[in-house]
């Protein structure tokens, strides 16, 4: 909403600076976005064209006598369009303008051109900085004050406002200037309705009828006879350029005025193309269709509101008109509507048909409908004043529902509940006074409280549609009285109990052993791509993921039922900047369809590794220290965070389309899936373009990591205050049996306290089809120190049992 | 033979000395030890001679020897402790480290500036009793918006620009959508629990909206809701007071000025002093010359809403804000670009 300063003075006296006034409103809830100044001509003036005389020595040069108000001055000018007579922009000697050949502004100096002296300057667009025409001078009104300073007389400030959805009235100007009042503690001037009606009454020309008064409870309508179209005069077409509109004709115009003076929309329509002289406003019938003023023909259903003739649409009532009733060059009668409009019912139409006009930005937020005779009023009168006719006696108002007075209470006790601090009740009454709010009573006030007044009860000024509860009332006294008035406090009130969620607690955690481990956290869009799930072989099985209805793009279209993809895509950007190591994790949820509800947000994480194992490093110059990061590295990354966690997992080979054959283990803890690791399948590898080989890549459901941690806290157990004695042991096994088996065989052993495999070979000295495997054990006792003989038993124990299990001999 | 005089004593004892003086070297250190102190060492011989000294001599020359026997050991322990200090020095100066040499690497993990700032406005919050709690990221529109007394139809909806989720409900006509933001948990919060309610809630939002370097389409917010009897404006403005002084400094200053949000009611936005410019506003880039920089939206609770959730609006107040940890961490690190954040680049990932 543009609001130009020139206009508003109409109503209120502006008494501080723009840039104070635009601060103040935006403290106030009227956001001013930008202050826009046109002007700072000094040394130019409004000047009048006494005579024009060819130049002596040019063809296309002019000489000019020119009235500068206190002088006559002789200029040299070179527009086609200058002419005896006209009141022009005059700029003197030592003026500062755009000069059109630099490009910068610059002061102007008396010049001779072509052999004569030029005094001054009369101006074009371009050099005033009003706009981009240099074809010819700015001719201004035959009205304007010779010698006025251009400044006062064409210069201007537009404060641009950004409003919040609520603050509808401030699409208006005087709506705006109610708000400059109350923030500079002046005075609002409405402008008079009144006109001069004659001839027979308005009943008896035209006949109006409401049929659907729930998407339309006022209807009024003026008409006026006998007028001439034409251009607006130019004070209107000026009002409404620096407002940001385009003048159209003087009855448009007026519409338009008077919605931006006053917020209500008005429709005008040719009477003569009224068939019948009849107008019926309801809901379109089946079929129907009407050309708008767009020139688009539009289908009607039946939810759209039109307004009819006696037999066809005119108009869609409240978003745009039909062409076939639309004020032309011919026109000589005017119908004029001022009406209020359902709002669900407009925002519906306006978005259904995508015509959000200026109408339906007012009507769709609910007008009220007090304003629409005011505004019929007004704009009948200016019809009347600019295009002339005579104007039939009274107006149409269809009322079948009219709204009561809207009354709102506030109380001292209530203002003090919400803000925490006393307001004094005269202060209360003179903000809300100053704002439009009136027939204010006082409640409480008798001798029960001492004469002090305990509440206020007040009726909502026409224009505004925000204020209907008490807290609404709370909000205006505040923005105004200012936010700093409010003290500023702790809670005093005691704290809630409330413990933090396991599963917000174990984010953290994985998180957090993640990032010790020397893993980088990234965190992608939650939408994918069809493509990115084929990428990663998401299974269709798990039945079809969740789309969005309205996505942004192809890329952004599926509510991600894996978290696979998005790591990967993270990898292959990255490579381009070097070759690692790369060590990324993203912790997020994944969703999963239910029937008739909301998905199941399963926070998962994901991590991969990839890339050189060690970073380039003096230390690390042997060829071994070019290895990739591998499986290995993953499950040591696994291994650090479930002990962090406290969970002891289990693996097993596994078979997942995301892997290499042969390269993935399930990992489980307590008789449930966590996830998998592995390494990722040369296919995939190549899908996302990765460079790396191998990626390594782990999955954990927290879910699952959630319930196999258990209810129970972790236990301490006491450490053995008895030493330790350790044994190598060089075991062969047949090839396949997997270490983590042979392991699980010594640690479960009766004193054994840990045992850690060392070497793993097989080839020379190891007999075909069989490996070695060397584990340094450690046996201890909680209750005493072992001797020797009692670790050698234990360990011949140990090695009956791992030949009976895996066939486990001890390496000769 | 005779035995040893005072004056051969003496000589023998200068002797000594002025050979151990030219001594560096453990190994010669020993032998010096061995040729004076040894069982067969001068000075031990000197000493058996005393035995045939007469009575009388003997008594001053024992006295004597055991003195200078006494003194050698007793320089010898000096310059051992010498020699020692002068070879560690020596290793010292051989072993010097070039300590302008990269150390060893060792994998370095971060968290994303994401989770690291919203740990940090959690935790601010958490010191003054607000608790964590999180919703579904797909939502009800009802609890999105209905029930934040944003109703179908609402001019206030274009406020949000919605994902919607593909999703026929077979009865109720109840539609899904993204969450445009984590404000629905205020209504969940209320539904399952009773005053006092003091809970902030971080997490993903999505919108329908086109991006540029201040807008994204994915994004966290942290919501604040605290509901009791006699919670004021005033408490409000003290709680995000506090918050940007721990956030931003303990110098800063807070203004509120009024704004609009259908589920608080009367509605502001805070702004703190530009720490940039000091908040002198001119030709600064972080606050627009204002300035003063936004950085959330709050309010006192809506009735509407406290009634919607069976609350009493007569007896509990309250007041909630939101507020979005990218631009807070735009802004404390200076980082101009939100496209950045979700982009996964390491080289701005590893920054933080
Ligand atoms: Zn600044």
């Amino acid at each position: 909403m543009k609001v130009p300063l020139s206009w508003l003075r109409q109503y209120v006296d502006v008494v501080i600076p723009a840039q104070e006034l635009a601060h103040r409103l935006t403290m106030a809830g009227i956001e001013v976005g930008d202050v826009v100044e046109t002007g700072g001509w000094s040394g130019c003036y409004v000047g009048q064209v006494l005579d024009v005389r060819p130049h002596p020595q040019a063809d296309r040069l002019r000489l000019c006598r020119v009235n500068a108000g206190t002088q006559e001055l002789e200029v040299v000018c070179g527009a086609p369009n200058v002419a005896t007579g006209q009141k022009i922009c005059f700029a003197t000697v030592g003026a500062r303008l755009l000069d059109t050949h630099s490009g910068k502004h610059e002061t102007l100096k008396a010049a001779r051109i072509r052999g004569v002296e030029s005094q001054g300057m009369i101006c074009s667009e371009l050099e005033l900085g009003l706009g981009e025409d240099h074809s010819g001078i700015v001719v201004l009104p035959a009205d304007a004050p010779v010698g006025t300073p251009l400044d006062d007389y064409l210069g201007d400030t537009v404060l641009d406002l950004e409003l919040t959805p609520n603050r509808l009235d401030c699409l208006s100007i005087l709506g705006v200037a109610h708000e400059v009042a109350a923030l500079t503690q002046t005075t609002v001037t409405e402008p008079d309705v009144d006109y001069r009606e004659e001839g027979p009454p308005i009943e008896s020309l035209v006949s109006i009828s409401v049929t659907d008064s729930d998407l339309c409870p006022r209807y009024t309508a003026s008409l006026i006879q006998g007028i001439s179209i034409g251009p607006s005069p130019q004070w209107l077409q000026d009002r409404l350029t620096r407002a940001g509109l385009r003048p159209i004709n003087n009855v448009v115009d007026v519409t338009n005025f008077v919605m931006l003076e006053l917020n209500q929309p008005l429709h005008s329509f040719d009477f003569d193309k009224i068939r019948d002289a009849t107008v019926v406003v309801r809901r379109a019938r089946p079929g129907e269709t009407l050309v708008t003023l767009d020139g688009v023909p539009r289908n009607l259903n039946t939810e759209v509101l039109v307004i009819a003739d006696a037999n066809d649409p005119v108009g869609m009532g409240g978003v745009i008109g039909g062409a076939n009733s639309e004020i032309g060059p011919e026109t000589t009668s005017v119908l004029l509507e001022s009406a209020t409009f359902e709002a669900y019912n407009n925002r519906d139409t306006a978005q259904s048909f995508q015509l959000r006009t200026e109408a339906t930005l007012r009507f769709e937020k609910g007008l009220r409908q007090e304003l629409a005779p005011i505004a019929l009023r007004r704009a009948t009168q200016l019809i009347h004043q600019v295009a002339g006719g005579k104007v039939a006696r009274g107006i149409i108002d269809v009322n079948h529902q009219p709204a009561p007075a809207l009354k709102v209470s506030v109380t001292g006790q209530r203002l003090k509940k919400i803000l925490g601090m006393d307001v004094d009740m005269e202060r209360v009454e003179q903000v809300l006074a100053s704002l439009g709010f009136h027939d204010i009573r006082h409640q409480g006030g008798g001798p029960e409280s001492n004469g002090a007044v305990a509440g206020l009860e007040v009726t909502v000024p026409y224009w505004r549609n925000d204020i209907t509860i008490e807290e609404d009332l709370v909000e205006e006294v505040v923005r105004i009285v200012g936010y700093d008035a409010v003290p500023t406090t702790m809670l005093s009130t005691p704290i809630p109990y409330r413990q933090v969620g396991p599963m917000t607690q174990l984010v953290a955690k994985v998180k957090d052993a993640l990032a010790a481990a020397g893993m980088q956290e990234v965190i992608s869009y939650p939408l994918v791509s069809q493509a990115d799930l084929e990428k990663v072989n998401h299974p269709e099985g798990d039945g079809p993921p969740l789309r969005v209805a309205n996505p942004m793009s192809a890329d952004h279209e599926i509510l991600r039922p894996t978290l696979r993809s998005s790591p990967l895509a993270a990898l292959a950007a990255n490579e381009g900047h070097g070759e690692g190591p790369f060590r990324l994790f993203e912790l997020g949820r994944v969703f999963i369809s239910r029937e008739n509800d909301l998905p199941l947000e399963r926070e998962t994480v994901v991590a991969l590794l990839a890339g050189r194992r060690l970073d380039y490093s003096w230390l690390h110059s042997s060829p071994m220290n070019d290895e990739a990061l591998d499986f290995y590295d993953a499950k040591g990354v696994l291994a650090a965070v479930l002990a962090r966690l406290g969970v002891e997992p289990e693996y097993r080979p596994a078979e997942d389309p995301l892997f290499q054959p042969g390269k993935c283990a399930q990992i489980s803890a307590n008789g449930l899936d966590l996830g998998v690791v592995g390494e990722v399948h040369p296919d995939i590898r190549q899908r996302f373009g990765l460079n790396a080989a191998p990626v390594s890549l782990l999955e954990l459901s927290l879910d699952s990591l959630l319930e196999s941690l258990g209810p129970a806290e972790r236990k301490f157990k006491s450490i053995s205050r008895y030493p330790a004695a350790s044994r190598d042991l060089a075991l062969v096994v047949p090839q396949d049996v997997p270490a983590g088996r042979v392991r699980e065989i010594i640690t479960r052993h009766r004193m054994v306290q840990q045992a850690d495999l060392f070497d793993i070979y097989s080839g020379e000295n190891v007999a075909p089809g069989t490996k070695s495997l060397a584990f340094h054990v450690n046996f201890q006792s909680q209750e005493r120190t072992l001797t020797a003989e009692e670790v050698n038993r234990s360990l011949e124990g140990l090695l009956k049992s791992l030949e009976r299990e895996v066939g486990a001999s001890l390496r000769a | 033979m005779t035995g040893p005089t005072p004056q051969s004593i003496d000589e023998l004892v200068q002797t000594a000395l002025g050979e151990l003086e030219g001594i560096d070297d453990p190994e010669s250190l020993d032998q010096w030890r061995v040729a004076y102190l040894g069982r067969r060492g001068h000075l031990t011989q000197v000493l058996r001679g005393i035995a045939q000294l007469d009575v009388a001599q003997r008594r001053e020359a024992g006295a004597l020897g055991n003195r200078a026997k006494g003194n050698l050991e007793e320089r010898l322990e000096q310059r051992v402790q010498q020699v020692n200090q002068a070879q560690l020095e020596q290793a010292f100066v051989r072993d010097q480290l070039d300590v302008t040499l990269p150390g060893r690497p060792s994998p370095i993990g971060r968290l994303h500036p994401t989770t690291q700032i919203l740990r940090e406005i959690c935790d601010a919050f958490g010191a003054m009793g607000f608790s964590i709690v999180e919703g579904p990221e797909v939502e009800w529109d009802h609890y999105n918006f209905e029930m934040l007394n944003i109703p179908q139809g609402h001019p206030a909806r274009d406020m949000w620009n919605t994902l919607w989720v593909d999703y026929q409900d077979p009865s109720a006509g109840r539609s899904m959508l993204m969450r445009t933001h984590t404000s629905p948990m205020q209504a969940r919060v209320m539904e399952s629990s009773q005053p006092p309610v003091r809970v902030i809630v971080p997490g993903k939002c999505y919108r329908y909206e086109a991006t540029d370097a201040t807008h994204e389409w994915h994004f966290y917010q942290v919501e604040g809701l605290a509901v009791d009897e006699g919670i004021t404006f005033a408490d409000l403005k003290g709680t995000l007071y506090e918050f940007a002084r721990r956030l931003f400094g303990e110098e800063r200053r807070v203004r509120f000025r009024c704004d609009y949000f259908p589920f608080v009611e009367p509605g502001v936005d805070m702004s703190i002093d530009c720490f940039a410019c000091n908040g002198e506003g001119t030709g600064c880039r972080i606050c627009r010359d204002s300035g003063w920089i936004e950085i959330m939206g709050a309010g006192m609770v809506h009735p509407k809403v406290l009634a919607g959730v069976g609350y009493d609006p007569e007896r509990y107040t309250g007041f909630a804000f939101g507020l979005g940890p990218e631009r807070i961490a735009m802004l404390k690190y200076g980082i101009d670009d939100i496209r950045l954040f979700y982009s996964n680049d390491l080289r701005f990932l590893r920054q933080f």
